[in-house]
């Protein structure tokens, strides 16, 4: 399992585009929103956690169509489903690699990007909470996502299609949060839910990814 | 006689033969007694006026839209458990009357909402939640369309019904909670069942039992085209030469 | 450890393509499967390998003692060809790849990324998996696409070591490998056009 982790992180340092991409996205959108809403400080303070949220939910959907893809070309998945660590656990930690090289970096470089969008700085430690508790669903939800339109031709699309709907209750809770944190108000009830979970999703998913893997292998 | 028997395509199109005509008949009486005796028979609200009487599109369109949805999770877990045919192709022909449902819900909600609370939409929990259950079903949906191979398709599809389910039920509580969150005390009530009296109740029933039907023959029918399909793609693969 | 496989039957998207299959391979021995394009050669071996169920018949032996390779040769361009094979090794609870490298004769490359491998040396790379796996049954899909002839040798010799070691290999394959193996034709299995039974669509006709 360990040498899977090393062996999808080392890929996604080499082949550009792992830490990278998603980090450089985050960036750009989150720079675009003044643009399209407006320079007032006083809006942008107010919709900063959202834009946030909502910006490291785009960049972890980004990646997630060379999550299995890529794997599934190269005939490496055929290999992984025949090998003796099970698949469950093969999918879980290519999650985990994802979150490392996309959701980690976003939640490191949310609260620069939260400066840039006047955010109150009360809620910068609950905005890096957030991010933190609610990226490992998001990646663990779209590993779900690329097993299920791993087999389709061009399922990028598709893909986003069938995730997006999945992460409204994580984007909920998550931007619940960090609003209530930036507004100085009780952050309890949607951080404890929201990381319950990510941990339902990554105890649950990667079983039904793997079934779902096992179907398209087939 | 057990139940199972009808997961035999070929006993399946008999039953469905047989039943469709009434199923039919009996749907088109009860959409057109509730819908007739709801707009002429009953009063004005005092309240809302004649706008109340778009109730009797918006209910039971909302109704099936829900257990449609309801019934391809059941039918999901039939194929996944016991590898019945009949059962998964039911759920892909549910799929698209639950989408269409859903939608005249949305449709008729706002339309009813622009005179009464001035507003096409509101994010309002249950509207935001029948938006979401929108966004399922076209996910659904578009999964059987892309994959080739019906067997996968039905297994994958399958498996997102199951996931999805638990999701939307996640994303139901998630939207009560937000929506709280952001108006203190909803001043907009959509509880439309508190605000009945027993006049408008009767017409609603037989017209909610009206589209329930109308939901019935049109899954039967369209499963028979579903296995129509299937059957004429199981020959055909057989007829192609080999080697 | 013997692998057997009693009356199988597979099937290609749904349709039976081959029934009744049965054989047995004992330690030391290796098949070579013969037939025409479509009849079913990669259908069966995926099977074999545990990759989709046969519709009937059982396989025994073959649960965790398999190791597959395919028309694609599970290496990742972005790696180097010893990272790629100790990737595999590791999967495969092992850490030694010094005996692949040296069956193919991949000294020399182990360094080189494999995304700028030859067609050829990619191949070797991926047969070379098979060997750092170190598990007994081979199962092996048209192994000698794009290799020369010097390469099938390399092939040829190590499939001899593994099988003397006690090894197992089930082959698909068209050219002589000078191998002692029995050859088999897989059309003798193939399913009648009204051999239906266990179809994943039998139901429908």
């Amino acid at each position: 399992m360990i040498a899977l982790l090393i062996r999808d992180l080392r890929l996604a340092l080499r082949a550009g585009g792992g830490f990278g991409l998603g980090l450089a996205f985050f960036l750009i959108i989150t720079l675009l929103v003044p643009f399209s809403v407006g320079p007032q400080s006083q809006l942008l303070s107010t919709i900063a956690p959202g834009v946030l949220w909502m910006g490291a939910l785009l960049a972890c959907l980004l990646s997630l169509d060379r999550l299995l893809a890529l794997d599934f070309e190269d005939g490496t998945l055929d290999v992984l489903a025949t090998a003796p660590l099970p698949l469950e656990a093969a999918l879980a930690v290519k999650g985990l690699a994802h979150w490392i090289t996309t959701g980690l970096p976003l939640v490191i470089a949310a609260p620069f990007l939260a400066v840039l969008l006047n955010m109150p700085p009360q809620g910068f430690a609950w905005l890096v909470i957030s991010l933190a508790l609610g990226t490992p669903a998001l990646s663990m939800i779209g590993t779900f996502g690329a097993a299920l339109t791993v087999g389709i031709k061009r399922g990028g699309l598709l893909l986003s299609l069938l995730v997006l709907p999945l992460y409204v209750p994580t984007l909920i809770f998550g931007a619940e949060a960090a609003r209530r944190g930036a507004a100085g108000m009780a952050v309890e009830t949607p951080l404890f839910v929201l990381a319950g979970m990510s941990l339902a999703c990554i105890a649950l998913l990667p079983f039904a990814a793997a079934a779902a893997l096992r179907m398209t292998l087939r | 006689m057990s139940i199972w028997e009808y997961a035999n395509p070929v006993r399946f199109l008999a039953l469905s033969a047989k039943v469709q005509p009434f199923a039919w008949a009996a749907a088109a009486i009860g959409i057109l007694v509730g819908l007739l005796w709801g707009f002429f028979g009953t009063p004005d609200d005092f309240r809302q006026g004649s706008t109340v009487k778009i109730i009797y599109l918006h209910v039971p369109a909302a109704w099936i839209a829900i257990n449609a949805w309801i019934m391809m999770l059941l039918a999901s877990l039939v194929w996944l458990v016991r590898r019945h045919h009949v059962s998964a192709l039911a759920a892909k022909a549910a799929a698209p009357v639950g989408l269409v449902m859903t939608v005249i819900g949305l449709l008729t909600g706002a339309i009813w909402g622009q005179p009464m609370w001035g507003t096409w939409w509101a994010w309002d929990p249950r509207l935001t939640s029948f938006l979401i259950l929108f966004l399922f079903y076209l996910g659904y949906i578009a999964l059987w369309e892309a994959v080739e191979d019906p067997d996968t398709a039905a297994d994958l599809t399958s498996v997102l019904c199951l996931v999805g389910s638990v999701f939307a039920l996640l994303s139901r509580y998630a939207v009560l909670f937000w929506s709280q969150g952001l108006h203190q005390g909803a001043s907009l009530s959509l509880d439309k069942e508190e605000n009945i009296s027993n006049v408008f109740w009767l017409p609603l029933i037989i017209s909610i039992a009206g589209f329930t039907l109308l939901f019935l023959a049109l899954v039967l029918y369209r499963t028979g085209t579903e296995i129509s399909l299937r059957r004429a793609r199981a020959i055909s693969a057989r007829l192609e030469p080999r080697g | 450890m013997r692998l057997t496989l009693a009356d199988v039957a597979v099937a290609r998207g749904g349709v039976p393509v081959l029934s009744g299959v049965s054989f047995a391979l004992n330690p030391g021995e290796a098949m070579i499967l013969r037939g025409p394009n479509g009849a079913g050669k990669t259908t069966l071996l995926r099977t074999v390998a545990g990759l989709q169920p046969a519709l009937s018949g059982s396989i025994d032996g073959a649960t965790d003692a398999v190791a597959y390779a395919g028309h694609a040769d599970g290496l990742k361009a972005m790696l180097s060809v010893a990272e790629n094979l100790s990737f595999w090794a590791r999967v495969y609870g092992r850490s030694d790849i010094a005996g692949g490298l040296d069956a193919y004769a991949l000294g020399p490359l182990r360094d080189r990324l494999a995304g700028t491998l030859s067609a050829g040396q990619k191949r070797r790379a991926g047969l070379a998996r098979l060997l750092v796996t170190g598990r007994p049954i081979w199962i092996l899909d048209e192994p000698t696409v794009s290799l020369d002839s010097h390469a099938v040798t390399l092939f040829a010799a190590a499939v001899r070591a593994h099988l003397a070691q006690g090894g197992m290999a089930l082959l698909a394959t068209h050219i002589d490998l000078g191998l002692d193996a029995r050859v088999c034709d897989i059309s003798s299995w193939a399913s009648l056009p009204d051999d239906l039974l266990g179809a994943s669509d039998e139901a429908f006709l």
